[in-house]
């Protein structure tokens, strides 16, 4: 089984407020298989995810998927006020980044950059 | 009865820009509404501290010129809602200026419907002290002082005013709302024909945003609701509402993907049915309301804060850029020096590190990698814009001309491209109030003008 970066599994992911006191993520997949191979693997756990971003475990408001929409989201307290002194990314959508290379062990060829099936 | 009903909304934030071509698309498909919601916090509080508009007139001007035209030439009724922005009783009135000369211009007359949502401050104390008002998310109690020091709060406006107002009066042609519950509006007016909640609601949820769920992401959007379900398709033909599409946008910007509160009740999500009607439409279904037992309107309100001004540069030293961390502190430290207000808390010094961690701070996972370039930007508040200059001033000089050990660049240590070198941005705002205050009535608190133009 080789690792590859939930980058090349996934079709989005993004962050931005949700509101002004929280941050959201979201991951979403637009294959199914993708999306539960993420799903089972364990890479995405509230555990992982607050040691990755340097928060506390309670910070962390949701994590959870959604199959309805093949899609994980994640939902943290914002540390920084919107919009005020101090803010470093008032609409919150540039802190994604460390998500795209989160390493997810996978055993079948799912690369979004590989042909449709 | 009503079986279906058919809602244009032209683009999910009024002033972004309105594509004439597939508004008129949607416009000649057939269409009972046209709604367009303009308000968010997502710029920040300055719209609300400093009643400050998203867009400038000229871009309100562009888009409701379009919707005017239609409203009048087709007799298709208009809801704004959340108008400039923040929905300051001051805003809304804006928008109805704005309204009457386009209207005056081009010879249209009108009925119009203005739904104010600011707040009395008694009322709010009383609330406070009565134990009705909570916090929304982590933004911490509300404080009575708090109350007394915003600028400006606004309660969002929920889909009872507004079915209040199509209900008394069916023939108001156009509706302009302060602050908003984004949803409400196209909410209100299905709620008026009897349909299932959960259906209005999910719609309301996805449409706000205009064609934004579609792939690829658009603006016009047509929503034909019945009585246990919707149908979405986006007026632009290169663009498709997928299941998957639609089913994703319910994630935006909400703190769930599953659970959507909001005034009145509950949107549940988990059993909701996205089916594909053809390559471009989606039906959508199985969502549920869940009504709560009081009803709470969320509370925005933004104050003041101070003063800023700010200095930004670049350093490209190897050897200053090796020990950063400990040059600003004494850069900080000499500054605290001279200006007592820094160490008090009155005032406040930071600098943005880019190109290392000045996006994510502490949240950075590579904020220990040593770039070869960083950009600065010192960012000064202090209770006067005079003395936030003095502070930044002071401060740039010293990023400029301090000593640190191994220095061999003696001319100076900061590559300053702005000229004069600091720049003093005006006030500071913050949200001072984000709270759910419970309501007796849903509609009590928001007054109603009638006007004809």
């Amino acid at each position: 089984m080789s690792e590859v970066p939930l980058r090349e599994l996934a079709q989005v992911i993004r962050s931005k407020n949700a509101g002004p006191f929280e941050l959201t993520f979201d991951i979403i997949f637009n294959r199914k298989a993708a999306y539960e191979e993420v799903k089972a693997s364990g890479a995405l756990t509230a555990e992982k995810l607050a040691a990755l971003y340097n928060i506390p475990r309670d910070d962390i408001l949701v994590a959870m998927f959604f199959d309805p929409a093949m899609a994980f989201k994640m939902t943290v307290k914002r540390h920084w006020q919107q919009g005020s002194s101090g803010e470093r990314d008032t609409f919150g959508a540039a802190q994604h980044a460390p998500l795209m290379d989160i390493m997810i062990p996978s055993r079948s060829n799912l690369r979004t950059s590989d042909p449709a099936p | 009865m009503t079986q279906e009903l058919r809602i244009l909304t032209p683009q999910g934030m009024l002033g972004y820009g309105v594509p004439a071509e597939h508004f008129w698309r949607g416009i000649e498909s057939g269409v009972d509404a046209m709604i367009v919601d303009s308000g968010s916090t997502d710029p920040g509080p300055y719209l609300l501290g400093l009643g400050k508009t998203i867009v400038t007139r000229e871009a309100y001007a562009r888009d409701v010129s379009l919707m005017l035209k239609a409203a009048w030439e087709r007799k298709i009724p208009l809801i704004i809602s959340s108008a400039g922005g923040a929905g300051t009783d001051a805003q809304v009135d804006f928008m109805i200026d704005l309204i009457r000369e386009l209207s005056a211009a081009n010879g249209y007359r009108f009925k119009l419907a203005a739904i104010y949502s600011s707040v009395d401050r008694a009322m709010i104390h009383a609330r406070l002290r009565e134990g009705r008002i909570t916090e929304c998310g982590p933004a911490g109690d509300l404080s009575p002082s708090a109350i007394d020091d915003a600028v400006e709060i606004v309660a969002q406006i929920g889909a009872e005013p507004f079915a209040k107002v199509l209900t008394e009066r069916p023939d108001i042609d156009i509706i302009v709302s302060g602050r908003s519950y984004d949803p409400a509006p196209h909410a209100a007016l299905c709620m008026t024909k009897g349909f299932e909640p959960g259906v209005y609601w999910h719609m309301g949820k996805i449409v706000e945003c205009g064609a934004a769920c579609a792939e690829p992401k658009g603006r016009v959007i047509k929503a034909t609701i019945r009585k246990d379900s919707f149908d979405l398709e986006p007026m632009n033909p290169a663009e498709s509402c997928t299941p998957l599409s639609v089913a994703a946008h319910t994630l935006y910007e909400k703190s769930r993907p599953d659970i959507l509160p909001g005034p009145g009740g509950a949107l549940h999500l988990a059993n909701a049915r996205y089916e594909a009607l053809d390559s471009r439409r989606t039906r959508v279904s199985g969502g549920v309301f869940v009504p709560t037992n009081k009803y709470s309107v969320k509370l925005e309100g933004a104050s003041i804060v101070g003063y800023r001004t700010i200095f930004i540069g670049g350093i490209r030293d190897p050897i200053l850029i090796g020990q950063l961390d400990s040059y600003l502190a004494n850069v900080r430290k000499r500054a605290e020096g001279i200006f007592p207000q820094l160490v008090s808390g009155e005032a406040s010094m930071m600098f943005h590190v880019y190109g290392r961690d000045a996006v994510m701070g502490e949240m950075e996972p590579l904020r220990h990698v040593v770039p070869h370039e960083v950009g600065l930007m010192g960012e000064v508040t202090a209770p006067t814009q005079e003395l936030a200059n003095d502070i930044c001033n002071s401060t740039r000089i010293a990023v400029l001309h301090s000593a640190y050990p191994g220095q061999m660049a003696t001319a100076g240590n900061f590559a300053i491209p702005l000229n004069p070198p600091e720049t003093p941005t005006g006030p500071v705002c913050r949200f001072s109030v984000y709270h759910l205050m419970e309501v007796d009535s849903p509609t009590d608190m928001f007054p109603v003008r009638y006007m004809e133009i």
